[in-house]
């Protein structure tokens, strides 16, 4: 049995009218219990939750300390390449825009390397466009080979891939898989992926399972706030994926990310608008909702906003971060995939964190 | 208080006067560890050889511990018993000593110890001479088992990782205490001084507390607090307590008044 079936169960509910329905007194219950079920989640994303920010950060912030104390772990992500044969009509990437494609050649990658490693970074997480053909498998491979050289942790944010393909790269030092379905809405999913091997939504919703299966080490998953006109709507079924996922693989650890849609070449227009308070109430139900999952921010997010959600149960940020190929040795964007929004390197990072009372932390896992 | 110095806790050789293990996760900053340290009195403290980085210049957790403190690396992350062995033998090659606290953890969600895969790695670290003292659930065939796999003692849990619940397994902790020739260190869960307390009046060897200081609104405070409490609990099962009243009293023996006056 995979996700698809616990999705399944959900089919007929008529999530809107849930939401409107729900009452301050509901959302006070939940706040109460120690264990939530998926319908319990729900209540904490309605628009009565919304005006209980404050119960509910207290609550997930005790949850955060407990769990994981006054830690962040930084990361940044390297981009190997960004050929694309897809036509994801909301990414950069987009194999119809025409910026300029690329690739990272071994010696090319060192140096990318070599200036992240003297950061002080140890955990690092590497992308591609989705262009099997020209970002191989084998590519990656030899990629996190080198790059095991240089970092205590390696994830991939790549095209989805076989159980095998998962595997062969745990073997070349990969710990971490990060994919993120996009949306849920199957229909939705195939308007907006009209052509390419992402197109199959079935594949890429049991990614994070193969991996997990595979045995790496933490498996990340997220959606694109925005594609949605309801954003609790995928907001609910990540939460739910991860569920799954945790209960099924107990010893994988599973993280959640909240990506939010930025600007980017094309003229794909967000279906909604994710607003900051929706962002923190969707934060703070996953913390109470899973409490041991990690929760990632990217800055896709604003400096100002990623301090303010430090406390409430982020376990993950990125830092020095360039989402174009080569842009850690390079000052030219004419291959990034989106616009970031908080431009702090490492050091100013740690320096936001430590102001915030919190601990940046470097290391937390190497291949022993 | 003053340590009662002719009540030294001897594990692997190693005298100990205090009887607080402390933690070096979750701290908002490691600097903070020495006066940790020094407050709790503590003398044995634990860190995850998975956050240590010892090629680097700064940001390398093992610059904050103090000299003194008996260094108790563990296995944080394992999954099972080779992995485990793996991350002690790479302790030892690092300079962290013999001692290893072994944590062998398949379920990310509750963080419970795995009796069965602990055991095994016990087994192969303690014939290659490690001070080995596993994390387990308070119970006591894993507790015999690691009698067995020659552990140099037991560390229970209170209650799960990270949940500052207090001591939910006294009646288990309380049978291996009762059962067990090791020292009983009762591990996680402990979220306030009197927990600890109550663990040592029991007939606990030893508590260790992380969480509920490294996550108090001041850690040096709250280490100072147990310290302090586990001392007072250490002493009062010394002193041995009186034996508590039923709440009623009578002159009369029902069962035994057919013997007559004596």
């Amino acid at each position: 049995m995979g996700f698809s079936e616990t999705l399944s169960q959900y089919d007929s509910l008529d999530m809107a009218a849930y939401l409107d329905a729900v009452k301050p007194a509901d959302v006070e219950r939940v706040l109460a219990q120690h264990s939530l079920t998926p319908q319990d989640y729900l209540t904490l994303l309605s628009p009565a939750a919304e005006g209980m920010l404050e119960a509910m950060a207290q609550k997930a912030n005790d949850i955060s300390l407990r769990h994981f104390g006054k830690t962040i772990q930084l990361f940044t992500p390297l981009y190997l390449a960004n050929y694309c044969t897809n036509q994801c009509v909301y990414c950069g990437f987009n194999t119809a825009n025409k910026i300029q494609r690329t690739q990272l050649s071994a010696a090319e990658l060192k140096v990318e390397a070599e200036a992240i490693a003297a950061t002080g970074l140890k955990h690092i997480l590497i992308l591609t466009g989705d262009a099997p053909a020209k970002s191989t498998v084998e590519y990656i491979g030899s990629c996190a080979t080198l790059l095991s050289e240089y970092f205590s942790s390696i994830s991939i944010e790549v095209y989805a891939m076989t159980q095998d393909e998962y595997a062969y790269l745990i073997d070349r030092g990969v710990d971490g898989l990060t994919i993120y379905q996009e949306t849920y809405n199957k229909d939705l999913y195939e308007e907006l992926h009209p052509k390419g091997p992402k197109r199959d939504y079935a594949f890429r919703l049991d990614a994070p399972e193969r991996g997990c299966e595979a045995g790496m080490r933490t498996v990340n998953v997220g959606a694109l706030l925005g594609l949605e006109s309801v954003w609790q709507r995928d907001a609910f079924y990540t939460g739910l994926h991860a569920e799954y996922l945790q209960r099924k693989y107990p010893g994988t650890s599973i993280a959640i990310s909240l990506p939010r849609m930025r600007p980017h070449v094309g003229a794909y227009e967000p279906a909604s608008i994710v607003t900051d308070r929706n962002l923190v109430q969707l934060m703070l139900a996953q913390r109470i909702f899973l409490r041991s999952v990690g929760i990632t921010v990217s800055t896709r997010e604003p400096a100002a906003l990623r301090d303010n959600l430090m406390p409430l149960g982020v376990t993950k940020m990125s830092a020095g971060v360039t989402t174009a190929v080569g842009g850690h040795t390079s000052d030219d964007s004419s291959t990034e995939q989106f616009e970031i929004s908080d431009p702090r390197s490492v050091e100013e990072m740690c320096r936001a964190i430590e102001a915030k009372g919190f601990q940046p932390v470097f290391k937390d896992w190497e291949p022993f | 208080m003053e340590a009662n110095n002719n009540d030294a806790l001897v594990i692997g050789g190693v005298s100990l006067t205090s009887r607080l293990f402390t933690g070096t996760g979750k701290y908002g900053s490691d600097t903070i560890i020495p006066d940790v340290c020094a407050s709790s009195g503590s003398q044995v403290i634990t860190v995850a050889l998975r956050r240590v980085d010892v090629n680097a210049a700064t940001g390398n957790v093992m610059q904050h511990i103090p000299k003194h403190m008996q260094l108790l690396p563990n296995t944080s992350g394992a999954r099972n018993a080779d992995e485990a062995v793996r991350i002690a033998r790479l302790a030892r090659a690092a300079g962290c000593g013999d001692w290893i606290k072994i944590e062998v953890i398949s379920d990310n969600k509750y963080l419970l110890p795995d009796g069965y895969e602990t055991a095994k790695a016990t087994e192969i670290l303690a014939s290659e001479g490690f001070v080995v003292l596993p994390y387990v659930n308070a119970d006591l065939y894993i507790a015999r088992d690691l009698v067995n796999a020659g552990a140099a003692a037991v560390m229970p849990l209170g209650a799960p990782i990270g949940s500052n619940r207090g001591l939910k397994t006294k009646e288990m902790v309380r049978i291996l205490i009762d059962e067990i020739s090791l020292p009983i260190i009762v591990d996680a869960g402990i979220g306030a001084p009197s927990q600890a307390c109550e663990a040592m009046e029991m007939g606990a060897a030893a508590c260790l507390v992380n969480t509920a200081i490294a996550a108090a609104g001041d850690p040096v405070a709250m280490g100072r607090a147990f310290g302090d409490a586990v001392r007072a609990g250490r002493a009062a099962y010394l002193a041995r307590t009186a034996a508590v009243s039923s709440g009623t009293a009578d002159a009369s023996s029902p069962l035994t008044g057919f013997l007559g006056g004596m």
